[in-house]
């Protein structure tokens, strides 16, 4: 089953996204920042990266751009968690090669509709 | 699948409360003339959690009020909206108003929206001013999509679709989205590949692919919008209701023709849905603002779970890895031990004693927290006090990575808030006073932390005026708490303070109320096997001083022997041990004996007497005296012998069993028998020596006054 990348700061969210996606059967590596988002990615393979916008040391769309750049994670999948009602994130986050997003709030149904739609 | 999402919610509560500090210690540190653009970022993005977090689990209240907060502090973060001191002082108050929300809803009780009511017409006052944002609804963006519904069509829909040539490189596919459509009705796909270059001139990156494709179904636009959702901003995307003829394959310059008119009707169409859902999402929220949250059924699990670092978890991993190698050496050497092997027995057991300890520290450690978290509701609270009392107060806190147990923490916390109450109500003088009396104006109140033996110390230092101590003795004979005729010292005039129903501010204030309070903090710093003491001098200020064990689980304990017993003296607690000679016991009048050392003279207690056991030696004559101190009073207890020094495990005896005087605890030692672990204070009450004269007529009063 797919592995994907769960990064968000809070961990009450982080607890919510993985136990949902553990419950559906994906495996999950979980990050607080983004720097150690990408850390980890270096040292696995993952098949979508969820991440949460607004984060210390690196936020989001830093990790999406950096992702980027590193040949294994040219095409993977990357949905942004974003609660920004402006869409300003939105644009920044795509321009930077993000896939799509996800606001919050969300629920666990919708998060595993949003995934479900990406990996197929 | 469904999952429940209140077993998420301790955790929310609790990084909550960690992202309301965290708020409430930059918003206290801001220097709104010169705005650090990190500590914004710092206390937008708690708020910004705080509000995620309550919108996905559910505490709406919680979400729509930070929501407001994180509006404005948004604007202050990109420099739209210039913040003011009294901003800082709304920010702090929608601080702890989102913590009274908070912990409505962890208590289960109702949430009441009063405060935040209030507060939010202040934001969006400023918000209104500014005028630069709206800041209604917190989730127009996640209904945005479903506002399309009105128009389906009733046969199907022709979608003329030409991705950016980048569309690869978000990770977006065209076969995901082709899958989608596929789910929602018949879908037919025809592509065009007009546009392909020639094979030396392709970037296998890139997709220079456009589709023509036909849904047929009842799928609504909404539903087809939503597909292309992530990639319509940079794709051509033309979608038309399907006539009844099957003109599908119409020449794509036509669509394109019309793609033109289609897209800005859709332009124009979209905001004012948009706005039309916003005016309707806004309607249907308010009336959740005022509703009541039901009582929740779970019990209230508070500060259930304690947080570790993973550096301390892989120590413990480590620590036990290392005892079940020493543990399996040990059987090894036990399946046919014979004497030659002695050495190696002796070797494992030292092993296994030393894991043992290490991993007892270990495990001790897990408890252990700076003592930051005490201290960080300081700054915050002499901000707002030195405000109310026209004071000017600069805080200094030390010794913040000192670490203490939780369980002491969370009981030191209203002690300490006390005594810097205290300090600050009473300690410290007036600006004018000050400068009066040649001191800087600005007072200085230091809160101080640090390890010393087996203890911690917490000290409370200002530099006010200092204890009066002819105040003082005059309102304790007023009381009649000391007669005139007592010489008391100063450290014990001092003491007095701690004694019920001892206050010498002249006025009232709410503040440190009416001076009642220092009992009850030595009691509860004594309930810790702490002590608390003041110094003083007069002008230049006073200095309290908590002492407390590090963990309230374990204790360095000195054994002693009586008869069969076995007891146990808190290590701390003992000034040293001697063996009597004849001419330092004195007899009194009542029939108590005093040991005389070094000019000063100390009750003695025999502790066979006191407990009702059978001595082997009975009276004080060459007896062994074990000198030790409680509530700065000492005593010396008569016992048979001086066994070893370890530390125990203390077992409560009363919640086992019920409180017994000049008992704190029990342990069990390593045969196996119990052994009762001596409390000092008690153990002085209990043998009615100590400094009484005062206490009875306190401990009168107060039956007086049941």
């Amino acid at each position: 089953m797919a592995t994907i990348l769960a990064v968000d700061d809070s961990a009450s969210m982080r607890q919510m996204v993985s136990f949902t996606l553990k419950g559906a059967g994906y495996t999950v590596i979980e990050a607080e920042d983004g720097q150690k988002a990408l850390d980890k990615a270096k040292g696995s393979a993952v098949d979508l990266v969820l991440t949460d916008v607004n984060m210390p040391v690196m936020d989001g769309i830093e990790l999406v751009r950096n992702l980027r750049t590193l040949p294994a994670y040219k095409f993977t999948p990357i949905l942004m968690l974003t609660t920004e009602s402006a869409g300003d994130k939105k644009v920044q986050g795509k321009n930077a090669g993000a896939t799509g997003w996800l606001v919050k709030p969300f629920n666990p149904e919708q998060l595993l509709a949003t995934i479900k739609k990406v990996m197929g | 699948m469904s999952v429940d999402l209140s077993q998420f919610h301790q955790v929310f509560f609790e990084e909550s409360y960690e992202g309301l500090d965290v708020m409430e210690s930059a918003l206290l540190n801001i220097d709104v003339s010169a705005i650090d653009d990190e500590t914004i970022n710092e206390i937008f993005r708690a708020a910004h959690s705080i509000k995620g977090g309550s919108g996905t689990f559910g505490f709406k209240e919680i979400a729509e009020f930070t929501h407001v907060v994180e509006t404005l502090l948004d604007l202050i973060r990109s420099d739209q909206f210039e913040m003011k001191t009294d901003h800082v002082d709304l920010f702090l108050e929608s601080v702890d108003c989102i913590r009274t929300m908070i912990n409505q809803f962890e208590s289960g009780t109702s949430c009441d929206m009063g405060i935040a009511g209030e507060l939010k017409v202040a934001f969006n006052v400023l918000l209104d001013a500014d005028n630069t944002k709206d800041s209604g609804d917190i989730d127009a963006d996640s209904k945005v999509d479903e506002s399309h519904d009105g128009s389906s069509g009733s046969d199907g829909w022709k979608i003329y679709f030409k991705p950016e040539l980048d569309i690869l490189r978000t990770g977006n596919d065209a076969v995901r989205m082709f899958r989608e459509l596929s789910e929602l009705g018949e879908l037919s796909v025809i592509a065009v590949i007009d546009e392909i270059p020639s094979i030396a001139d392709i970037d296998p990156e890139s997709c220079y692919m456009a589709w023509n494709l036909t849904l047929l179904g009842s799928a609504t636009e909404a539903q087809v919008n939503e597909v292309f959702e992530w990639v319509v901003d940079d794709s051509d995307l033309v979608i038309t209701p399907a006539g009844l003829q099957s003109d599908v394959l119409e020449p794509v310059k036509n669509i394109a023709a019309s793609e033109q008119t289609v897209a800005s009707e859709n332009e124009k169409s979209v905001p004012s849905a948009k706005a039309e859902k916003n005016k309707v999402a806004e309607k249907e929220v308010k009336p959740s603002v005022t509703k009541k949250v039901v009582a929740k059924k779970e019990a209230k699990t508070e500060n259930a779970s304690i947080r570790v670092g993973t550096d301390k978890i892989d120590d413990l991993i480590n620590m036990v890895g290392e005892l079940v190698i020493t543990q399996s050496m040990l059987s090894e050497l036990g399946k046919d031990f014979s004497i030659e092997n002695m050495p190696k027995l002796m070797e494992g057991l030292a092993q296994l004693s030393m894991h043992t300890r290490e991993l007892q520290e270990n495990v001790m450690r897990i408890r252990m927290l700076p003592i930051s978290f005490a201290f960080s509701r300081f700054p915050r609270l002499v901000h707002d006090m030195s405000k109310n009392l026209n004071k000017k107060v600069e805080l200094v806190l030390l010794g913040e990575q000192t670490e203490l147990d939780k369980t002491v923490m969370e009981r030191i916390g209203d002690p300490l808030v006390h005594l810097v109450r205290n300090s600050l109500d009473h300690g410290l003088e007036l600006p004018e006073k000050r400068l009066a009396a040649g001191k800087d104006e600005t007072g200085k109140i230091t809160l101080n932390a640090f390890h010393q033996g087996g203890n911690i110390i917490i000290q409370i230092i200002d530099d006010g005026g200092g204890l009066n101590k002819e105040r003082i003795l005059s309102k304790a004979i007023e009381n009649g708490l000391v007669s005139e005729s007592d010489t008391l010292t100063d450290d014990q005039i001092n003491d007095l303070v701690f004694l019920p129903g001892f206050s010498t501010a002249e006025a009232v204030t709410d503040i440190s109320g009416r001076g009642v309070g220092m009992d009850v903090v030595r009691r509860n710093i004594q309930e810790l096997n702490g002590s608390v003491e003041v110094e003083s001098t007069e002008g230049k200020g006073s200095v309290f001083t908590i002492r407390l064990p590090l963990t309230l689980a374990i204790l360095d304990g000195q054994l002693i022997s009586v008869g069969e017993q076995v007891y146990i003296f808190p290590l701390v607690s003992i000034v040293e041990s001697i063996q009597t000679q004849d001419h330092m016991i004195h007899r009194v009048s009542g029939g108590c004996d005093v040991l005389r050392l070094r000019k000063e003279y100390i009750p003695i207690v025999k502790l066979w007497d006191v407990f009702n056991v059978k001595p082997k030696h009975e009276t004080v004559d060459n007896g062994l005296l074990v000198i030790v101190e409680g509530d700065n009073i000492k005593i010396a207890v008569l016992v048979d012998d001086l066994l070893g020094q370890q530390q125990v495990v203390i077992k409560s005896i009363r919640e086992n069993y019920r409180p017994v005087h000049g008992v704190s605890g029990a342990t069990i030692l390593g045969d196996g028998t119990v052994s009762l672990i001596l409390d000092i204070s008690g153990l002085i009450k209990l043998a009615g020596v100590g400094r009484d004269t005062y206490k009875n007529i306190s401990d009168t009063n107060d039956i007086e006054a049941a």
